[in-house]
């Protein structure tokens, strides 16, 4: 491997930018990275090689010119494949996208390629993003680079393996529920899912549209920083976009944690949880005492209601949002059929995978006249009620630390026989999409499986400030620095 | 409230969802279904009598803007993407 293989994403836009190596070297060596080591791990799904070293080309012209001056400028990406490329698949990993082409550029992919970064593939995803390990994908499994017997998580399984093998330096992901977090936890590296609102959702396939927020993943916090900014801001493409005050998470990237005060949820560390994820709980807790913050531990309560109340909500958007897969406008139809409702309900049930048809018919279910009530408006009132405990955590605490799994990664084919266990691993994520929060995942150090364990920061909406600062702290310390 | 999850129910949500399922699939998805449903019940014992359903966080209602076209024209590629096609239209079975 190069001289760029141990470099982080801005130190190579900084040696493009000074002319010691040129974007198409950036680009090959992402690449020849992922002719070595893809074939095993299966992170990426589509790539336009060609179409990538041309635009190596155009954008090493602008950043000579200076027209491009990003501190990402060169750099190549991953993009989750539930994002549109236009001319471009985006399957969301789903037999029923088969053959479809985009027939537009996702927002955040455009800010992504006007900043000058360089887009090498897309990446492999549970189906439609729902699941927690990448193993539903109608491409096969994705594994974990740490060890290939694990699985990276999910859903954006491929984009947090294909930045932890070292294939690619950033990479987009989705989060609806964890799915940049639990997986960059699992292999790693560094995700933030940001505050609702404040990446444009436009072009991203949707599964839940009131949970769905695109992120960055990347080594290490300052890189996975630098790119929130560059996808971050208000487009009339989605109205529920939000224009903030400060799109400057840079200057948050300081270690300056002194009477920062952050809650551990108590309620987070008992039932469930690894031992080894408890000791690095506890361990980030010590740490960032030593810097000076203020942590202690609280009760966030309600934690039995998180996970009923977030699968309610999900599959109920869910199986509104999939209902446009019908066979006719796009997409996979059964060749074999009589009357239209027929041709719709064959092609929609040959063309998902088993997850996401459970997820539809539950959705269904709880919509439903007669369970509206009882489920899905039980749900809002229940998310009402979380919304509150976090309010008040927040008017005591600045930021909240928790675990993001219970586990490290389990094993590949383990995962989805139990469909309810596997949702239950989802307990410490799925409150921060359902009350709009950011959340950003750090690794904290590997358990005694030698795997990695990660730790979440989660702040108030709209306070990235202070989960940056956690994060960058935590990260500086623990790299010795 | 324990719900029954027979034949029935899974025709009925085969209606709403738009699936059609093989005798194993059906088999699975009452099995599936009525272990989260016990599970997901237990939301029925936590007291919401005064609590406002929550379903944004956003207070904005409806955003509005100019009906201008920004978009290229991608008519051509949008319909190419259909599984059956005849000139501008979308073939589908017929209907009456």
């Amino acid at each position: 491997m190069s001289k760029i293989n141990e470099l982080s994403a801005t130190k190579v836009s900084e040696l493009i930018k000074n002319h010691e190596i040129t974007v198409e070297e950036a680009v090959l060596d992402s690449y020849s990275a992922i002719d070595a080591k893809d074939k095993e791990i299966n992170a990426f799904v589509h790539m336009e090689k060609e179409k990538a070293l041309e635009e190596a080309k155009s954008i090493q012209e602008k950043i000579d010119k200076g027209e491009i001056t990003s501190p990402l400028a060169g750099v190549p990406i991953a993009v989750k494949d539930n994002m549109c490329i236009v001319n471009e698949p985006a399957t969301c990993c789903s037999n029923i996208l088969k053959g479809y082409k985009s027939t537009y550029t996702a927002t955040a992919v455009d800010k992504v390629k006007d900043s000058g970064m360089v887009v090498v593939g897309k990446t492999n995803m549970d189906e439609f993003a729902m699941g927690s390990t990448t193993e539903t994908s109608c491409f096969g499994p994705c594994k974990n680079p740490v060890n290939t017997d694990r699985v990276p998580g999910g859903s954006s399984g491929g984009s947090c393996a294909a930045v932890a093998a070292g294939e690619v330096k950033l990479a987009l992901g989705s989060d609806t529920g964890g799915s940049i977090r639990q997986p960059s936890g699992y292999c790693g590296v560094v995700g933030i899912k940001p505050t609702y609102g404040t990446v444009s959702r436009s072009g991203l396939i949707a599964y839940g549209s009131s949970l769905d927020q695109i992120g960055p993943i990347a080594n290490d916090v300052t890189d996975c920083v630098k790119l929130l900014e560059v996808i971050s801001g208000k487009d009339n493409k989605d109205s529920t976009s939000i224009l903030r005050q400060d799109y400057d998470f840079s200057k948050y990237l300081t270690e300056d944690v002194k009477g920062l005060k952050i809650g551990i949820p108590a309620d987070y560390l008992s039932e469930g949880l690894d031992k080894d994820v408890y000791d690095k709980v506890m361990e980030v807790k010590d740490i960032l005492t030593d810097k000076g913050a203020v942590v202690e531990e609280f009760n966030l309560g309600l934690s039995e209601y998180i996970i009923p109340a977030y699968y309610i909500i999900a599959c109920a958007e869910a199986s509104s949002n999939l209902e446009r897969f019908d066979g006719v406008k796009y997409g996979y139809r059964t060749p074999d059929y009589e009357e239209l409702h027929e041709m719709y309900k064959k092609s929609r049930s040959e063309g998902f995978g088993s997850e996401v048809k459970r997820r539809i018919m539950l959705g269904s279910f709880v919509l439903s006249s007669g369970y509206y009530d009882a489920y899905y408006i039980k749900a809002l009132k229940t998310k009402a009620l979380l919304k509150k405990a976090y309010d008040d955590a927040f008017s005591k605490y600045d930021c909240i630390l928790s675990p993001v799994a219970p586990t490290t990664a389990p094993e590949i084919g383990k995962s989805l026989q139990d469909p309810l266990k596997m949702y239950l691993s989802d307990i410490y994520t799925v409150s921060v999409n359902l009350c709009y929060l950011p959340g950003i995942c750090v690794p904290a150090g590997l358990a005694s499986d030698n795997m990695p364990v990660g730790v979440q920061f989660i702040g108030n909406t709209f306070r990235e400030d202070n989960i940056i600062k956690a994060a960058y702290a935590l990260e500086k310390a623990r790299k010795g620095e | 409230m324990a719900v029954v999850i027979d034949d029935e129910m899974i025709d009925y949500v085969g209606i709403l969802a738009k699936l059609s399922l093989n005798e194993e699939e059906r088999e699975r998805a009452k099995h599936d279904m009525t272990e989260m449903l016990d599970y997901i019940d237990k939301l029925s014992e936590l007291d919401t009598d005064n609590v406002e359903p929550m379903s944004h966080l956003s207070e904005s209602v409806n955003v509005f803007r100019e009906d201008v076209i920004t978009n290229p024209d991608y008519h051509e590629e949008t319909l190419s993407n259909a599984p059956e096609r005849n000139e501008d239209y979308l073939v589908v079975p017929k209907t009456i």
